[in-house]
C-alpha cells in the first residue's frame, strides 16, 4: 500500500450493495474484439441535435471517416467503425426499446484507416484547436449521459470554471471498464484530463477514483505530478459518480439544485471520455470504440472488451463466452441505472459502459407492497428527496405535487428501489412523473 | 309531579342542558341571519341545467365539471350539445327547458383499435413493473411484440369515468352502451390506439400498426395485412395509412354489418364491435379465469 | 475450447425480462423486518413471563393468534389475498405488543377484543398495513382501558413480590412491596396455600397519582419517599413491580431497544427525545416542587415509558419519517406524557400520548421537510 499522499471525500445518503459484483471482471484484461462483418451505428449517440448524414448507400468507407456531421451547437460527428461499404440506412431496435436510425456498415475486413488529421502535440497547441479536434472526433460523455465533450468544454464566459473533475469512481456495481482503463492506460487518463484541464484553463484538476481501485489509485499517483492532477480517494459509496454527489466529495462545493456543475464552477469528464481525448488529439483518431465491460452471473467469460461502436450486443455476448442457459435479463449499462433490453440487435454505442446479463436467480421479481414508511429511501436519496411520498403521489397520478417535492431533481440513480424493504418500484414511479411533467411543459 | 321530577334531576345536568339549548338557538339564529344577510342570487336555470346533465364531472366538454358546464350553456357562451356524455334526448330536454333551439348532438364513442390479445399477439419479452401502461412505455417500450398493439395495463381503464373499458384476456376493450365519448381514454392511452368514432359506425379495423403485412405476421395472428380487399370489396368507405387500413369515419357511409360478410377480411381484423366484444368474451383462457378473477379481487 | 463455442448460448428474447433499474435489490423484506421487531421483543417477553408466570406466556399467546386470526378473518371478509396480507408479519408484531400492553392476569375475551380492535380498527379499516394512521396496539389498548377501565387498571403482584411477603416475616424489610399491596391481600398471600387469583398490586405510578398533592405538600421533600428510592428504582428498572406485564422490566426493555438500533430499525432520534423530554421535564418539576412529582429517574423506570418509547413511537408506520420530524414528535410525545403524569387524572400517560402525536403525524411530515442536495435558500427552483 503506497503512502496516503491523496486525500479522500465522500457525499452524505447513498447505498452500498453487500456484493458490488466488480470481482467478476475486474481482473480481465482489455482484450480487442475481432473484426466482425457487419456494423450497426445508431446515427444520434448524442443529447441534443442527431448529426446529419453524409453517406448513402453504396457508398465505401473508410476506418474513421465521418459519415455524419454534426448538426448545429450541441451535436457531435459521426464516424466509420472500419473499412467497408454503406449497406443499408435502416431502423434498428435502440437500447430504449424505441427503434432507432442507424447506418449498416458492411466490413471488408482489411479494418483500414482514413485520413486521419494531423497529429498535434498539445502542449504547444492552443485552446481553440485542441476543442475543435474534440469536437471533430465525435467525443461525447462516455459515462453515461452522452453529452458532447467539447460544449461541456465550452462554459458561457460570467461561468468561471475554476476546476476540473475526472470521474473515475465507476460506483455502478459489476462494471469494471474504467476501472481497467485507469490500470492499464493511466497516461492516456492523465493526458486527456490534461488537455482538458488546458482548454479550460483551471489550475485545480482532480481526479475521484473510489478506494475500492486502489491499484487504479496508485497506478494514478505514480504518473500524476508530471500533469499536475490530484488524485482524490472517494468512500465506496453508491452513486459516488454521480455529477452533484462527485463534485461535493471531490471539492465540497454543492451545485445548486436544477443547476449544472458549472454554476459551482466545475465541469466533469469520464475517465473513458479523457482517453478518447488523449486519443483525439494524440493520434488524431476518432470516437470509434470504447471499452465495455461484458459480465454478470450468467455469462460464461466475464470480461472486458474494446468493442467498436455499432457492435450488436449479440456478438459481445458472443465474445465473453455465451450465456449459462437460465439468462434471463441483458442489461445495458449498470445494474443500478442501466436499461433492460429486449432485443440482442441492440448496438453498442458511444456510452455503453457494459453489458450485464443476469440469471433467473438475481432477477428480482417486483412483489411491491404497500409503503411502511421506514424512511430508507429518504436515508439513501443521495438528493435528499422524499421518494416514499413521491411514489404515493405519482401512484395516485398527482404530477402537479410530485413537481413541488422536486421530483425534477430526481436523477434515477435507483437507491430508494434498491433499499426499500417492501420492493416498491419507486424509479419507474420518478421517470413516469418525469416524462409526464415534462410534457405537461411542451 | 313535574317537580318531582326535576328534583331528581341534578341542577348542574339541567344548566348544561339548558345552556346548549341555548348556544343552538342563538348559533341557528346567526346562521339564519348570515342567510338572509348575504344571499347570492343564483340562476335557478343553472340548478335545472345541471340537474338534467349527467353529473360524472368528466370534463369531456373542457370546462371544470357539470355545474360550470351548466353555467357556460345558461349564459349562452355553449350549446347544450357541447357535452360529449349527454344523449340527444337529455340535449333536447335542455333546450326546451332553456327555450332555445336543440341542435343536433352527435354522439361519439371510443374503440380501442387492436385486435391482439393475450393469445393472438404474443409477449416479445416478460415485463416486471408498475402495471400501468404509460409506466410500461418507459421500460424498453413495453413487453409486447407489437409496439403498437394494447399494452392491456388499464390506464384507460383507471381513466374512464363511466367504468366503460374493460381489459379482458389483456386486451381493453370498451363497452359501447356505457360510453359517452368522453375521450378521456383517448388522452390516457400512450399507444394513440383509442379513437372516438361516430356511435353509428359499427365495423371498425382493429389493427394500428403501420408496419408491412409480412413483418405484423411474426407476432400477431390478427393483423391488418394491408391486402385492401375491403377496399375492393366496399370502396370509399376504407383508407389507408401506412401498411394498414381504417374505417373512413367521415366518409358519408360507413361500412355495415352487410359488407362485413362480402369482405370477408382474410385475418378477422375487420370486425363489428359487438362481434370483437363477443370474441374476447367467449375466449375459453378468459371464461376460465373471469371466475378466479372475480373471486381474488 | 472448442465444444465451448459450439455449445455457445444466447438469450432467447422471450426467456427474457425487461424491468427498471434498479436490477439489484436489497435482501430484505417487510417480512423480515418485522421479524426482527419480534425477536427484539424476546427479552421484553421473557422478563414478562419470568415476573408474572405462565399466565403471562398465555396472554402473548392468546393475542397473537387472536391478531393473526383477526386479520385472516378480515381478509376473508374483505376478498384479500390471505397470506399476501399476513406474510408481511405486521399482525404478529401487532399482537405482542398488544399482549405487552396488558396485564398477566387479563382474561381471553379481552384479549380476543383488543385483537379485534387492534387490526380491524386500528389497521385494516385504514387499509391494512402502510396506511393506517395510528399505532394498532395503542388503539386496542386505549380502546380497552376507556371501555373497560377496572378490569384495564387491575395488576397482580409478581411472582418475586409474592415470595417476598410469605418468605419476609419482619414487616420492615418488604418495604416495596408493602406499599403496592394492601394489607388485606399481604395477608392472603401470606396463607401459603391460599389462591393469590384475587391479590391485585397498585403500580408505582398508581400510587403516585393517589398520593395526596395539595399546596401544603409542594415543596414537601419526602411525599413518595416510600416509593421513590434508589432500592426501589432498581426493582423497577429489573421489572418487579406490577404492571403491563411488558412494560415493567426497564432492563429487558432497553436490550430489545438496543438491539433494535443495532439492526437499524429505529431511529435513535425518537426514543432518546422522548425519554429526555419526559426526564427534562419531570426533573424540573421534581427540583422546584418535590411534593408534586417524583424523580425523574424513577418516571424513566416505572410505567409504559421505555415500552413506549422504544417499541410503540417508533413505529415505522406512524412516526415521522425525517429526522428533524422524528425529534419534533418525540418530544411532543415527551411533553404530553409528563403533563399527563403530573397534573391529569390518569396515571399513566404514554399511550395517549403516542395516539395524540400520531394523529399529528401527517403536520410534522409535511412541515419537517428536508432541503433538496444543493438547493438555494432564496431561489427555489421549481
Amino acid at each position: 500500500m503506497s503512502d496516503k499522499n491523496y486525500t479522500t471525500g465522500t457525499f452524505s445518503g447513498g447505498i452500498h450493495p453487500d456484493y458490488d459484483g466488480k470481482d467478476l471482471s475486474c481482473n480481465s484484461v482489455i482484450r480487442i474484439a475481432p473484426l466482425y462483418e457487419k456494423y450497426e451505428v445508431a446515427l444520434q449517440q448524442n443529447i441534443g441535435k442527431a448529426p446529419k448524414l453524409i453517406v448513402a448507400v453504396g457508398d465505401e468507407v473508410k476506418k474513421g471517416q465521418k459519415i455524419a456531421e454534426a448538426d448545429g451547437f450541441v451535436s457531435v460527428p459521426l464516424h466509420s467503425p472500419t473499412s467497408g461499404v454503406v449497406e443499408a440506412i435502416t431502423q434498428i431496435p435502440g437500447p430504449m426499446g424505441v427503434p432507432v436510425n442507424a447506418v449498416v456498415i458492411k466490413s471488408d475486413m482489411k479494418d483500414e484507416w482514413g485520413e486521419l488529421p494531423e497529429v498535434l502535440d498539445w502542449r504547444e497547441t492552443d485552446a481553440a484547436t485542441l476543442k475543435a479536434r474534440i469536437a471533430d472526433a465525435g467525443i461525447v460523455g462516455m459515462g453515461g449521459a452522452a453529452f458532447p465533450s467539447a460544449v461541456k468544454l465550452s462554459p458561457p464566459p460570467e461561468k468561471k470554471i475554476t476546476a476540473l473533475v475526472i470521474n473515475g469512481a465507476e460506483c455502478e456495481p459489476y462494471l469494471t471498464a474504467d476501472h481497467r482503463l485507469m490500470l492499464e492506460a493511466p497516461e492516456r487518463v492523465l493526458t486527456g484530463a490534461a488537455i482538458m484541464g488546458k482548454i479550460l484553463g483551471v489550475e485545480n484538476i482532480y481526479i475521484g477514483v473510489e478506494l475500492n481501485k486502489r491499484d487504479a489509485i496508485d497506478m494514478l499517483l505514480a504518473h500524476a505530478e508530471k500533469y499536475n492532477i490530484k488524485i482524490v480517494g472517494l468512500k465506496v459509496q453508491y452513486p459516488q459518480g454521480a455529477e452533484k454527489q462527485l463534485i461535493y466529495a471531490v471539492t465540497d462545493r454543492k451545485v445548486p439544485a436544477g443547476g449544472l456543475p458549472m454554476d459551482a464552477g466545475v465541469v466533469v469528464q469520464n475517465t473513458a471520455t479523457c482517453a478518447a481525448v488523449a486519443d483525439a488529439v494524440i493520434e488524431g483518431k476518432p470516437l470509434i470504440d470504447r471499452v465495455t465491460t461484458i459480465t454478470g452471473e450468467a455469462v460464461k467469460n466475464p470480461s472486458n472488451w474494446r468493442l467498436k461502436i455499432g457492435t450488436p450486443i449479440r456478438e459481445a455476448i458472443k465474445l465473453a463466452g455465451g450465456t449459462t442457459d437460465d439468462v434471463r435479463k441483458v442489461i445495458l449499462g449498470g445494474p443500478m441505472m442501466g436499461f433492460a433490453q429486449k432485443s440482442l440487435d441492440v448496438t453498442i454505442q458511444k456510452n455503453s459502459s457494459g453489458i450485464l446479463i443476469f440469471p433467473e436467480k438475481k432477477i428480482t421479481q417486483y412483489q411491491s407492497s404497500a409503503c411502511i414508511r421506514c424512511g430508507r429511501c429518504l436515508q439513501g436519496c443521495p438528493m435528499k428527496l422524499n421518494p416514499a411520498l413521491l411514489g404515493r403521489l405519482i401512484e395516485n397520478e398527482k404530477f402537479d405535487l410530485a413537481l413541488k417535492n422536486n421530483v425534477m431533481d430526481c436523477m434515477e440513480c435507483g437507491s430508494c428501489a434498491f433499499i426499500c424493504p417492501a420492493h416498491r418500484p419507486l424509479v419507474q414511479h420518478m421517470r413516469r412523473a418525469k416524462a409526464e411533467i415534462r410534457n405537461m411543459k411542451k | 309531579m313535574m317537580c318531582n321530577i326535576l328534583s331528581q334531576i341534578d341542577t348542574s345536568l339541567l344548566v348544561a342542558v339548558v345552556l346548549m339549548a341555548l348556544i343552538g338557538l342563538l348559533l341557528g339564529l346567526i346562521i339564519g341571519i348570515v342567510a338572509k344577510l348575504f344571499k347570492v342570487e343564483t340562476d335557478p336555470r343553472i340548478e335545472l341545467v345541471t340537474s338534467l346533465l349527467p353529473n360524472a364531472n368528466c370534463g369531456g366538454c373542457g370546462r371544470a365539471g357539470c355545474a360550470d358546464f351548466a353555467k357556460a350553456v345558461v349564459a349562452g357562451e355553449v350549446a347544450p350539445n357541447q357535452c360529449p356524455a349527454s344523449s340527444q334526448e337529455t340535449v333536447s330536454a335542455i333546450a326546451k327547458a332553456l327555450g332555445i333551439e336543440a341542435s343536433t348532438s352527435f354522439k361519439k364513442v371510443a374503440v380501442v383499435l387492436c385486435g391482439g390479445d393475450k393469445n393472438q399477439t404474443k409477449n416479445w419479452t416478460l415485463y416486471n413493473g408498475v402495471s400501468d401502461c404509460r409506466s410500461a412505455m418507459l421500460i424498453a417500450g413495453g413487453p409486447k411484440a407489437c409496439s403498437y398493439g394494447c399494452l392491456g395495463m388499464a390506464s384507460c381503464v383507471r381513466a374512464c369515468p363511466f367504468g366503460a373499458i374493460e381489459i379482458i384476456n389483456g386486451l381493453a376493450i370498451v363497452h359501447s352502451e356505457k360510453c359517452v365519448g368522453c375521450g378521456k381514454c383517448v388522452a390516457t392511452c400512450p399507444r394513440k390506439l383509442i379513437k372516438l368514432v361516430p356511435a353509428g359506425s359499427k365495423v371498425h379495423v382493429y389493427c394500428n400498426n403501420p408496419e408491412k403485412g409480412p413483418a405484423k405476421k411474426k407476432y400477431c395472428n390478427v393483423p391488418c395485412l394491408g391486402c385492401r380487399k375491403c377496399d375492393k370489396n366496399a370502396p370509399g368507405k376504407f383508407k389507408f395509412e401506412g401498411f394498414h387500413a381504417i374505417v373512413d369515419y367521415e366518409a358519408a357511409e360507413q361500412p355495415t354489418l352487410q359488407d362485413l360478410d362480402t369482405i370477408k377480411c382474410p385475418t378477422n381484423c375487420l370486425l363489428s364491435a359487438q362481434e370483437h366484444l363477443a370474441i374476447e368474451e367467449n375466449n375459453p383462457d378468459h371464461l376460465e379465469k373471469s371466475s378466479a378473477n372475480a373471486e381474488s379481487k | 475450447m472448442s465444444e465451448e463455442t459450439t455449445q455457445l448460448i444466447l438469450p432467447k428474447h422471450e426467456d427474457l425480462v425487461v424491468s427498471s433499474s434498479p436490477h439489484i435489490q436489497v435482501k430484505d423484506s417487510v417480512s423480515a423486518i418485522m421479524l426482527k421487531v419480534v425477536a427484539a421483543m424476546i427479552p421484553a417477553m421473557a422478563a414478562g413471563i419470568y415476573y408474572f408466570g405462565i399466565s403471562a406466556l398465555w396472554v402473548i399467546l392468546l393475542c397473537s393468534i387472536f391478531c393473526v386470526g383477526a386479520e385472516i378473518l378480515w381478509c376473508l371478509i374483505a376478498k384479500k389475498n390471505v397470506w399476501a396480507t399476513i406474510r408481511d408479519c405486521s399482525a404478529l408484531v401487532t399482537g405482542i405488543l398488544l399482549a405487552l400492553n396488558l396485564s398477566a392476569s387479563t382474561p381471553w375475551w379481552v384479549c380476543l377484543i383488543g385483537a379485534f380492535l387492534a387490526i380491524w380498527l386500528g389497521k385494516q379499516i385504514f387499509g391494512g398495513i402502510g396506511y393506517n394512521p395510528f399505532n394498532p396496539a395503542l388503539v386496542a389498548r386505549v380502546g380497552l382501558l376507556i371501555a373497560l377501565p377496572g378490569l384495564m387498571t387491575t395488576w397482580v403482584p409478581t411472582r418475586q413480590m409474592v415470595n417476598d411477603i410469605r418468605t419476609t416475616a419482619c414487616a420492615e424489610e418488604m418495604q416495596i412491596s408493602s406499599q403496592f399491596i394492601s394489607n388485606d391481600d399481604a395477608k392472603i398471600i401470606a396463607a401459603e396455600d391460599s389462591k393469590i387469583d384475587a391479590v391485585t398490586c397498585a403500580t408505582p405510578l398508581g400510587v403516585v397519582s393517589t398520593t395526596p398533592k395539595n399546596s401544603e405538600l409542594f415543596s414537601i421533600a419526602n411525599n413518595f419517599k416510600a416509593i421513590d428510592n434508589c432500592k426501589a428504582n432498581k426493582e423497577y428498572f429489573l421489572g418487579n413491580i406490577g404492571g403491563c406485564l411488558g412494560e415493567t422490566s426497564s432492563l429487558a426493555l432497553l436490550i430489545g431497544g438496543i438491539l433494535l438500533l443495532c439492526w437499524r430499525l429505529i431511529n435513535w432520534r425518537i426514543p432518546v427525545f422522548f425519554i429526555g423530554t419526559v426526564f427534562v421535564i419531570t426533573g424540573a418539576i421534581n427540583y422546584f416542587y418535590p411534593g408534586v412529582t417524583p424523580s425523574p429517574i424513577f418516571h424513566v423506570v416505572t410505567g409504559g415509558l421505555m415500552l413506549g418509547a422504544f417499541f410503540m413511537a417508533t413505529d415505522m408506520v406512524t412516526s415521522p419519517m425525517t429526522n428533524s420530524g422524528a425529534i419534533v414528535f418525540a418530544i411532543g410525545c415527551g411533553i404530553i406524557t409528563s403533563a399527563i403524569r403530573i397534573w391529569g387524572n390518569y396515571p399513566e400517560g404514554v399511550s395517549f400520548s403516542i395516539l395524540f402525536m400520531n394523529a399529528l403525524v401527517p403536520f410534522i411530515d409535511k412541515f419537517c421537510t428536508r432541503r433538496v442536495f444543493g438547493a438555494v435558500k432564496t431561489a427555489k427552483k421549481a
